[in-house]
Protein backbone atom coordinates (compact mmCIF):
# COMPACT_ATOMS: atom_id res chain seq x y z
CA UNK A 1 0.00 0.00 0.00
CA UNK A 2 1.55 3.01 -0.96
CA UNK A 3 1.56 6.40 1.27
CA UNK A 4 -0.77 7.85 -0.88
CA UNK A 5 -3.26 5.08 0.11
CA UNK A 6 -2.43 5.09 3.71
CA UNK A 7 -2.93 9.07 3.93
CA UNK A 8 -5.93 8.64 2.12
CA UNK A 9 -7.15 5.71 4.78
CA UNK A 10 -6.32 7.84 7.65
CA UNK A 11 -8.04 10.94 6.26
CA UNK A 12 -10.96 8.60 6.23
CA UNK A 13 -10.87 7.89 9.87
CA UNK A 14 -10.58 11.21 11.29
CA UNK A 15 -13.66 12.64 8.81
CA UNK A 16 -15.54 9.38 9.79
CA UNK A 17 -14.85 10.87 13.87
CA UNK A 18 -13.01 7.22 14.54
CA UNK A 19 -10.02 8.04 16.89
CA UNK A 20 -6.19 7.18 15.86
CA UNK A 21 -4.82 5.48 18.21
CA UNK A 22 -0.55 4.47 19.23
CA UNK A 23 -0.07 1.75 16.99
CA UNK A 24 -2.54 3.06 13.98
CA UNK A 25 -0.49 4.39 11.07
CA UNK A 26 0.12 8.21 10.59
CA UNK A 27 1.58 10.61 9.03
CA UNK A 28 5.03 11.55 10.22
CA UNK A 29 3.74 15.54 10.98
CA UNK A 30 0.04 14.62 12.96
CA UNK A 31 2.92 12.40 14.75
CA UNK A 32 5.04 15.16 15.09
CA UNK A 33 2.33 17.69 15.75
CA UNK A 34 0.91 15.97 18.39
CA UNK A 35 3.73 15.13 20.74
CA UNK A 36 4.76 19.04 20.37
CA UNK A 37 1.21 19.82 21.70
CA UNK A 38 0.93 16.90 24.21
CA UNK A 39 4.33 17.66 25.80
CA UNK A 40 3.63 21.58 25.99
CA UNK A 41 0.59 20.76 27.48
CA UNK A 42 2.24 18.48 30.20
CA UNK A 43 5.18 21.12 30.50
CA UNK A 44 2.26 23.78 31.23
CA UNK A 45 0.49 21.58 33.78
CA UNK A 46 3.90 21.21 35.29
CA UNK A 47 5.80 24.93 34.89
CA UNK A 48 2.14 25.98 36.38
CA UNK A 49 2.73 24.37 39.89
CA UNK A 50 5.23 26.90 40.70
CA UNK A 51 3.67 30.95 40.42
CA UNK A 52 0.72 28.58 42.91
CA UNK A 53 3.37 26.85 44.93
CA UNK A 54 4.67 30.39 46.18
CA UNK A 55 1.24 31.12 47.92
CA UNK A 56 0.89 27.85 49.50
CA UNK A 57 3.48 28.80 52.64
CA UNK A 58 1.73 31.83 52.78
CA UNK A 59 -2.48 31.06 52.47
CA UNK A 60 -4.77 32.78 54.79
CA UNK A 61 -6.36 29.89 56.47
CA UNK A 62 -5.90 26.15 57.06
CA UNK A 63 -8.99 25.80 54.26
CA UNK A 64 -7.24 27.87 51.08
CA UNK A 65 -3.81 25.72 52.13
CA UNK A 66 -5.33 22.56 51.77
CA UNK A 67 -7.53 23.85 48.88
CA UNK A 68 -4.40 24.94 47.34
CA UNK A 69 -2.18 22.13 47.63
CA UNK A 70 -5.12 19.94 46.29
CA UNK A 71 -4.83 21.87 43.52
CA UNK A 72 -0.77 21.93 42.93
CA UNK A 73 -1.33 18.38 43.45
CA UNK A 74 -4.06 18.14 40.55
CA UNK A 75 -1.58 20.09 38.12
CA UNK A 76 1.25 17.29 38.37
CA UNK A 77 -1.18 14.61 37.98
CA UNK A 78 -2.93 16.24 34.90
CA UNK A 79 1.04 17.06 33.60
CA UNK A 80 1.42 13.02 34.39
CA UNK A 81 -1.46 12.33 32.09
CA UNK A 82 0.01 14.36 29.25
CA UNK A 83 3.20 13.11 29.61
CA UNK A 84 2.17 9.21 29.55
CA UNK A 85 -0.27 9.88 26.17
CA UNK A 86 3.05 11.64 24.66
CA UNK A 87 4.69 9.05 25.19
CA UNK A 88 2.62 6.71 23.41
CA UNK A 89 3.84 8.47 20.25
CA UNK A 90 7.13 7.44 21.03
CA UNK A 91 8.71 10.29 22.79
CA UNK A 92 10.64 9.24 25.71
CA UNK A 93 10.10 11.18 29.18
CA UNK A 94 13.18 12.12 29.70
CA UNK A 95 13.40 13.27 26.04
CA UNK A 96 11.16 15.48 26.74
CA UNK A 97 12.52 16.60 30.29
CA UNK A 98 15.48 17.82 28.24
CA UNK A 99 13.72 20.09 26.13
CA UNK A 100 11.92 21.71 28.48
CA UNK A 101 15.08 22.59 30.78
CA UNK A 102 16.86 23.38 27.90
CA UNK A 103 14.53 25.80 26.47
CA UNK A 104 13.78 23.89 23.27
CA UNK A 105 10.02 22.89 24.88
CA UNK A 106 7.71 25.74 25.30
CA UNK A 107 5.20 26.00 27.83
CA UNK A 108 2.11 28.31 27.99
CA UNK A 109 3.51 31.80 28.73
CA UNK A 110 0.96 32.40 31.20
CA UNK A 111 3.16 31.18 33.66
CA UNK A 112 5.47 33.67 33.30
CA UNK A 113 4.34 36.45 35.21
CA UNK A 114 4.66 36.64 38.97
CA UNK A 115 2.18 35.95 41.48
CA UNK A 116 2.20 39.04 43.70
CA UNK A 117 -0.72 38.77 46.10
CA UNK A 118 -2.78 36.31 47.69
CA UNK A 119 -5.49 37.43 45.13
CA UNK A 120 -3.35 36.17 42.27
CA UNK A 121 -4.65 32.62 43.20
CA UNK A 122 -7.62 33.19 43.06
CA UNK A 123 -7.48 35.25 39.60
CA UNK A 124 -5.98 32.29 38.33
CA UNK A 125 -7.83 29.57 39.13
CA UNK A 126 -10.65 31.54 37.58
CA UNK A 127 -9.08 33.82 34.49
CA UNK A 128 -6.02 31.24 33.68
CA UNK A 129 -8.06 27.72 34.24
CA UNK A 130 -10.77 28.78 32.79
CA UNK A 131 -9.36 29.62 29.98
CA UNK A 132 -7.61 26.71 29.96
CA UNK A 133 -10.72 24.68 30.36
CA UNK A 134 -12.25 26.61 26.93
CA UNK A 135 -9.26 24.62 25.26
CA UNK A 136 -9.30 21.47 27.47
CA UNK A 137 -12.84 20.97 26.69
CA UNK A 138 -12.28 21.50 23.13
CA UNK A 139 -9.69 18.46 23.43
CA UNK A 140 -12.03 15.81 24.98
CA UNK A 141 -12.93 15.57 21.15
CA UNK A 142 -9.40 15.55 19.59
CA UNK A 143 -8.87 13.15 17.02
CA UNK A 144 -5.31 11.09 18.90
CA UNK A 145 -7.09 8.83 21.37
CA UNK A 146 -4.50 8.63 24.32
CA UNK A 147 -4.64 12.42 24.13
CA UNK A 148 -8.37 13.00 24.41
CA UNK A 149 -8.63 10.16 26.86
CA UNK A 150 -6.36 12.22 29.29
CA UNK A 151 -8.39 15.94 28.74
CA UNK A 152 -10.96 14.00 29.68
CA UNK A 153 -9.87 12.88 33.24
CA UNK A 154 -8.62 16.44 33.15
CA UNK A 155 -11.93 18.37 32.99
CA UNK A 156 -13.45 16.68 35.60
CA UNK A 157 -11.16 17.67 37.90
CA UNK A 158 -10.15 20.85 36.82
CA UNK A 159 -13.71 22.71 36.93
CA UNK A 160 -12.78 22.94 41.17
CA UNK A 161 -10.15 24.69 40.00
CA UNK A 162 -12.49 27.55 38.38
CA UNK A 163 -14.70 27.33 40.89
CA UNK A 164 -12.63 27.68 44.01
CA UNK A 165 -11.02 30.57 42.15
CA UNK A 166 -13.98 32.53 41.65
CA UNK A 167 -14.97 31.66 45.17
CA UNK A 168 -12.06 32.94 47.02
CA UNK A 169 -12.07 36.27 44.75
CA UNK A 170 -16.03 36.36 45.70
CA UNK A 171 -14.65 36.50 49.21
CA UNK A 172 -12.67 39.24 48.91
CA UNK A 173 -15.21 41.70 47.08
CA UNK A 174 -17.00 41.28 49.82
CA UNK A 175 -14.42 41.85 52.07
CA UNK A 176 -12.85 45.22 53.08
CA UNK A 177 -11.57 48.16 50.97
CA UNK A 178 -8.09 46.91 50.60
CA UNK A 179 -9.28 43.09 50.17
CA UNK A 180 -11.82 44.53 47.38
CA UNK A 181 -8.72 46.36 46.26
CA UNK A 182 -6.56 43.52 46.23
CA UNK A 183 -9.05 41.64 44.24
CA UNK A 184 -9.28 44.45 41.71
CA UNK A 185 -6.21 44.76 41.12
CA UNK A 186 -5.79 40.45 40.57
CA UNK A 187 -8.12 41.05 37.89
CA UNK A 188 -6.38 44.01 36.18
CA UNK A 189 -3.01 42.36 35.94
CA UNK A 190 -4.53 39.05 34.85
CA UNK A 191 -6.99 39.71 32.19
CA UNK A 192 -4.49 40.72 29.43
CA UNK A 193 -2.48 37.65 29.89
CA UNK A 194 -5.65 35.64 30.06
CA UNK A 195 -6.40 36.57 26.65
CA UNK A 196 -3.42 35.77 25.15
CA UNK A 197 -3.34 32.22 26.38
CA UNK A 198 -5.72 31.52 22.92
CA UNK A 199 -2.97 32.56 20.94
CA UNK A 200 -2.33 34.91 17.74
CA UNK A 201 -5.44 36.10 16.00
CA UNK A 202 -6.76 34.09 13.09
CA UNK A 203 -6.43 36.38 10.37
CA UNK A 204 -2.72 36.19 11.33
CA UNK A 205 -2.05 33.24 9.07
CA UNK A 206 -3.65 31.93 6.12
CA UNK A 207 -1.27 28.83 5.65
CA UNK A 208 -2.67 25.30 5.52
CA UNK A 209 -4.30 24.42 8.25
CA UNK A 210 -3.77 20.51 8.76
CA UNK A 211 -4.80 21.02 13.13
CA UNK A 212 -8.37 21.34 12.11
CA UNK A 213 -7.99 18.91 9.11
CA UNK A 214 -6.90 16.56 11.07
CA UNK A 215 -9.25 17.07 13.95
CA UNK A 216 -5.97 18.19 16.33
CA UNK A 217 -8.20 21.38 17.04
CA UNK A 218 -11.58 21.91 16.51
CA UNK A 219 -12.31 25.36 17.20
CA UNK A 220 -10.21 28.65 16.40
CA UNK A 221 -8.35 31.13 18.52
CA UNK A 222 -10.48 33.38 18.01
CA UNK A 223 -13.68 31.60 18.52
CA UNK A 224 -12.68 30.15 22.01
CA UNK A 225 -11.29 33.73 23.14
CA UNK A 226 -14.97 35.40 22.49
CA UNK A 227 -16.82 32.74 23.91
CA UNK A 228 -13.93 33.20 26.99
CA UNK A 229 -14.83 37.10 27.17
CA UNK A 230 -18.35 36.44 26.33
CA UNK A 231 -18.38 34.47 29.78
CA UNK A 232 -15.64 36.27 32.11
CA UNK A 233 -17.58 39.86 30.99
CA UNK A 234 -21.24 38.74 32.55
CA UNK A 235 -18.86 37.31 35.82
CA UNK A 236 -16.82 39.84 36.81
CA UNK A 237 -20.59 41.56 37.23
CA UNK A 238 -21.05 39.29 39.92
CA UNK A 239 -18.25 40.28 41.42
CA UNK A 240 -18.84 43.67 41.34
CA UNK A 241 -15.45 44.68 39.70
CA UNK A 242 -14.17 45.68 36.63
CA UNK A 243 -12.08 44.32 33.75
CA UNK A 244 -9.35 46.20 32.46
CA UNK A 245 -10.55 46.92 29.05
CA UNK A 246 -12.58 50.63 27.84
CA UNK A 247 -13.37 49.03 24.83
CA UNK A 248 -15.07 46.31 26.48
CA UNK A 249 -18.96 46.62 25.05
CA UNK A 250 -21.87 44.18 24.42
CA UNK A 251 -22.30 44.10 20.72
CA UNK A 252 -26.32 43.45 20.12
CA UNK A 253 -25.36 43.48 16.16
CA UNK A 254 -22.84 40.31 16.85
CA UNK A 255 -24.50 38.96 20.18
CA UNK A 256 -20.84 38.94 21.86
CA UNK A 257 -18.78 40.88 23.91
CA UNK A 258 -16.02 43.65 21.73
CA UNK A 259 -13.10 43.85 23.19
CA UNK A 260 -10.18 45.82 22.77
CA UNK A 261 -6.56 44.91 20.99
CA UNK A 262 -4.22 42.54 22.83
CA UNK A 263 -0.43 43.36 23.04
CA UNK A 264 1.04 41.01 20.87
CA UNK A 265 4.59 42.54 20.80
CA UNK A 266 3.95 41.24 24.66
CA UNK A 267 2.91 38.24 23.54
CA UNK A 268 6.06 36.93 21.52
CA UNK A 269 8.27 38.52 23.78
CA UNK A 270 7.30 36.56 26.48
CA UNK A 271 7.08 33.26 24.57
CA UNK A 272 10.95 33.92 23.27
CA UNK A 273 11.61 34.05 26.79
CA UNK A 274 11.73 37.64 27.80
CA UNK A 275 8.57 37.69 30.07
CA UNK A 276 9.09 38.36 33.60
CA UNK A 277 9.72 35.14 35.18
CA UNK A 278 10.66 32.91 32.21
CA UNK A 279 14.44 32.72 33.97
CA UNK A 280 12.96 31.91 37.21
CA UNK A 281 10.57 28.79 36.36
CA UNK A 282 13.15 27.51 34.30
CA UNK A 283 15.62 27.70 36.88
CA UNK A 284 13.28 26.37 39.21
CA UNK A 285 12.33 22.92 37.39
CA UNK A 286 16.24 22.59 36.92
CA UNK A 287 16.97 22.81 40.18
CA UNK A 288 14.36 19.97 40.71
CA UNK A 289 15.31 17.82 38.38
CA UNK A 290 19.22 17.65 39.22
CA UNK A 291 18.60 17.59 42.77
CA UNK A 292 16.25 14.70 42.54
CA UNK A 293 18.77 12.87 40.75
CA UNK A 294 20.02 10.85 43.39
CA UNK A 295 16.44 10.10 44.46
CA UNK A 296 15.76 9.05 41.13
CA UNK A 297 19.47 6.98 41.22
CA UNK A 298 18.70 5.33 44.65
CA UNK A 299 15.44 3.83 43.74
CA UNK A 300 16.21 2.38 40.79
CA UNK A 301 19.27 0.43 42.39
CA UNK A 302 17.01 -0.60 45.55
CA UNK A 303 14.76 -1.93 42.93
CA UNK A 304 17.68 -3.64 40.96
CA UNK A 305 18.92 -5.04 44.52
CA UNK A 306 15.85 -6.34 45.18
CA UNK A 307 15.14 -7.99 42.03
CA UNK A 308 18.61 -9.95 42.38
CA UNK A 309 17.65 -10.78 45.86
CA UNK A 310 14.37 -12.35 44.76
CA UNK A 311 16.01 -14.11 41.78
CA UNK A 312 18.43 -15.69 44.16
CA UNK A 313 15.97 -17.05 46.72
CA UNK B 1 3.94 14.79 0.77
CA UNK B 2 4.80 17.00 3.50
CA UNK B 3 3.16 19.49 5.65
CA UNK B 4 3.89 22.65 7.01
CA UNK B 5 1.36 23.27 10.42
CA UNK B 6 2.59 27.53 10.63
CA UNK B 7 -1.02 28.68 11.99
CA UNK B 8 -0.35 28.77 15.69
CA UNK B 9 -2.60 27.59 17.85
CA UNK B 10 -3.73 27.48 21.75
CA UNK B 11 -1.33 25.39 23.19
CA UNK B 12 0.73 24.77 20.49
CA UNK B 13 3.55 27.09 20.21
CA UNK B 14 5.85 26.21 17.06
CA UNK B 15 9.52 25.49 17.42
CA UNK B 16 10.43 28.22 15.19
CA UNK B 17 9.62 30.66 17.91
CA UNK B 18 10.76 29.76 20.60
CA UNK B 19 13.50 31.54 22.30
CA UNK B 20 16.56 28.87 22.83
CA UNK B 21 18.49 27.48 20.37
CA UNK B 22 17.58 23.44 19.57
CA UNK B 23 19.25 20.98 21.59
CA UNK B 24 21.65 19.02 19.28
CA UNK B 25 23.67 17.62 21.87
CA UNK B 26 23.69 13.80 21.65
CA UNK B 27 20.55 11.99 23.16
CA UNK B 28 21.59 10.31 26.29
CA UNK B 29 21.19 6.71 26.86
CA UNK B 30 17.50 6.65 27.97
CA UNK B 31 17.53 6.09 31.93
CA UNK B 32 13.48 6.80 32.69
CA UNK B 33 12.16 3.71 35.13
CA UNK B 34 10.10 1.47 33.61
CA UNK B 35 6.53 2.16 32.28
CA UNK B 36 3.57 0.61 34.21
CA UNK B 37 -0.13 0.13 32.82
CA UNK B 38 -2.72 0.48 35.88
CA UNK B 39 -5.70 -0.94 35.37
CA UNK B 40 -8.48 0.16 38.53
CA UNK B 41 -11.55 -1.43 40.06
CA UNK B 42 -14.23 1.81 40.62
CA UNK B 43 -16.77 -0.11 42.74
CA UNK B 44 -16.93 -3.78 43.72
CA UNK B 45 -18.50 -6.04 41.20
CA UNK B 46 -16.90 -3.95 38.45
CA UNK B 47 -14.09 -5.25 36.01
CA UNK B 48 -10.54 -3.49 36.39
CA UNK B 49 -10.43 -0.92 33.98
CA UNK B 50 -7.20 0.21 32.08
CA UNK B 51 -6.74 3.84 33.32
CA UNK B 52 -3.27 4.64 31.75
CA UNK B 53 0.56 4.58 32.64
CA UNK B 54 3.28 5.86 34.84
CA UNK B 55 6.65 5.18 35.02
CA UNK B 56 8.04 3.31 38.65
CA UNK B 57 10.87 1.27 39.26
CA UNK B 58 9.37 -1.57 40.41
CA UNK B 59 5.55 -2.82 41.02
CA UNK B 60 5.54 -1.55 44.73
CA UNK B 61 5.98 2.30 43.86
CA UNK B 62 4.23 1.60 40.63
CA UNK B 63 0.78 0.46 43.09
CA UNK B 64 1.65 3.91 45.34
CA UNK B 65 2.21 6.16 42.24
CA UNK B 66 -0.92 4.83 40.75
CA UNK B 67 -2.65 5.43 44.11
CA UNK B 68 -1.24 9.39 43.63
CA UNK B 69 -1.90 9.90 40.17
CA UNK B 70 -5.22 7.60 39.99
CA UNK B 71 -7.49 7.84 42.47
CA UNK B 72 -7.19 11.21 44.26
CA UNK B 73 -10.79 11.44 44.14
CA UNK B 74 -11.65 7.90 45.53
CA UNK B 75 -11.68 6.57 41.93
CA UNK B 76 -10.53 3.07 43.32
CA UNK B 77 -11.00 -0.04 45.39
CA UNK B 78 -8.23 -2.13 43.85
CA UNK B 79 -5.63 -1.23 41.67
CA UNK B 80 -3.46 -4.11 39.06
CA UNK B 81 -0.45 -2.74 37.82
CA UNK B 82 1.99 -4.65 34.95
CA UNK B 83 4.67 -3.57 33.56
CA UNK B 84 3.91 -2.55 29.40
CA UNK B 85 6.34 -4.49 28.22
CA UNK B 86 4.80 -7.78 29.37
CA UNK B 87 1.84 -6.63 27.25
CA UNK B 88 1.59 -8.18 24.20
CA UNK B 89 -1.58 -6.38 21.73
CA UNK B 90 -3.16 -7.69 18.42
CA UNK B 91 -1.79 -5.63 15.11
CA UNK B 92 -4.37 -3.16 13.95
CA UNK B 93 -2.98 -3.40 10.70
CA UNK B 94 -4.42 -7.25 10.75
CA UNK B 95 -7.89 -6.41 12.41
CA UNK B 96 -9.18 -7.21 9.07
CA UNK B 97 -7.91 -10.84 8.68
CA UNK B 98 -8.45 -11.48 12.69
CA UNK B 99 -11.77 -10.50 13.11
CA UNK B 100 -12.75 -11.65 9.53
CA UNK B 101 -14.48 -15.06 10.96
CA UNK B 102 -16.66 -13.44 12.96
CA UNK B 103 -18.17 -11.09 10.06
CA UNK B 104 -20.52 -13.45 8.20
CA UNK B 105 -22.32 -15.34 11.65
CA UNK B 106 -25.36 -12.99 12.17
CA UNK B 107 -26.81 -16.15 13.07
CA UNK B 108 -24.93 -15.68 16.55
CA UNK B 109 -27.01 -13.26 17.49
CA UNK B 110 -30.41 -13.20 19.14
CA UNK B 111 -31.97 -10.95 16.73
CA UNK B 112 -31.61 -13.22 13.81
CA UNK B 113 -34.43 -15.42 14.85
CA UNK B 114 -37.78 -14.45 13.82
CA UNK B 115 -40.46 -15.04 16.59
CA UNK B 116 -43.70 -15.43 16.96
CA UNK B 117 -45.07 -11.93 19.11
CA UNK B 118 -47.13 -14.38 21.12
CA UNK B 119 -44.28 -15.96 22.29
CA UNK B 120 -43.37 -14.60 26.06
CA UNK B 121 -40.35 -14.63 28.23
CA UNK B 122 -37.76 -15.06 25.22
Amino acid sequence: MGTHNLEELFQNKIDLEIKIEPKNWMPEAYRKTNIRQISQHAHSEIVGMLPEGNWISRAPSLKRKAILIAKVQDEAGHGLYLYAAAETLGQSREQMFNDLHSGKAKYSSIFNYPTLTWADMGAIGWLVDGAAIMNQVMLTRTSYGPYARAMVRICKEESFHQRQGFESLWVLSKGSEEQRALCQDAINRWWWPALMMFGPIDSESTNSDMSMKWKIKRKTNDELRQQFVDMIAEQVKLLGMTLPDPNLRWNEARKHYDFGEINWDEFWQVVKGNGPCNKERLEARKKAWEQGAWVREAAQAYANKQRTRNKAA
Amino acid sequence: MQYFIKKVYYGDIPDASGGAASSNEPQQPNTDWPLWEVFIRSKQGLDHKHVGSLHATDAKMAIENARDVYTRRQEGLSIWVVESKYITASNPAEAGELYEPAVDKVYRHPTFYDLPDEVKHM
